[in-house]
């Protein structure tokens, strides 16, 4: 199998967390911005910038069966090279809603995206958004217990989408 | 028709309004509507609303704004999204 270039350098394998366990948004946001600062894709000040917009422009979205994503980023200034870390959650943990900050919601899934340029992670964005349109996918992909299978989906998106 | 333009808003400006405007350039394309799109942080929008006929933001908005403005998540999670096609294109056809 040969790995879309944009894949590999966006996302690896070991970017994929799958049960990842947190009482909180907060906590999962705290571990997947360390794993990015430990892999060289953020500086220091990301994970208080991510966690402060996540507190006063939330992330979560909404989307069938009672099913919800969260994508939690930030300013470009706190990146030094475009990349994303993925999580599923062993419990659901609440997230509130993008368009409507007091609802919450209950997410399963977590996209951690580091954006560097606006032309750098379209690819990237745009296979996240047709992951996370297609529900069936979406559904199996909480309930993975292989990184394998998750990365795997994001690269056929990206096939897609480029 | 002259060219439309549609603000687009996230939070960020960068990553949710990047997906946003690509999908409303191209619906807005099928349908014979010529749109340029711009995009800032939903904060910033008053400020960017020169020569603007439309908002589109997935955040919320400040209140009162005297363009035509919807929020909507349609574009990243697809629900609704026919519907919110057709709102944008009556808009920018009125």
């Amino acid at each position: 199998m040969t790995d879309s270039m944009n894949t590999t350098s966006f996302l690896s394998r070991e970017d994929i967390f799958t049960g990842l366990t947190a009482r909180n948004a907060n906590e999962v946001i705290g571990q997947l911005a360390d794993h990015l600062l430990s892999r060289g894709k953020v500086r220091s000040s990301y994970r208080g910038a991510v966690e402060e917009r996540e507190r006063t422009m939330p992330t979560g979205l909404p989307l069938e069966d009672g099913l919800a994503v969260a994508v939690p980023h930030t300013d470009p200034e706190h990146v030094i090279a475009s990349g994303a870390a993925v999580a599923t959650l062993k419990e659901p943990v609440t997230f509130r809603s993008m368009d409507d900050p007091d609802k919450e919601l209950p997410v399963r899934l977590v996209f951690m995206l580091a954006l560097h340029s606006k032309e750098e992670q379209l690819e990237m964005l745009s296979a996240i958004g047709g992951l996370i349109q297609d529900n069936k996918t979406l559904q199996s992909l909480c309930e993975a217990q292989d990184s394998g299978q998750i990365y795997a989906d994001i690269d056929r998106y990206l096939k897609l989408g480029g | 028709m002259t060219k439309k333009t549609v603000l687009v808003a996230c939070g960020t400006a960068v990553a949710t309004s990047t997906v946003v405007a690509t999908a409303i350039v191209e619906a807005m394309g099928d349908r014979g509507i010529d749109v340029e799109t711009r995009q800032c942080k939903a904060t910033e929008v008053p400020s960017m609303l020169d020569g603007v006929d439309l908002i589109v933001s997935t955040t919320p908005l400040p209140p009162n704004l005297p363009k035509p403005a919807i929020v909507t998540l349609a574009f990243l999670t697809g629900i609704g999204r026919d519907a919110e096609i057709n709102r944008i294109a009556d808009i920018l056809r009125a």
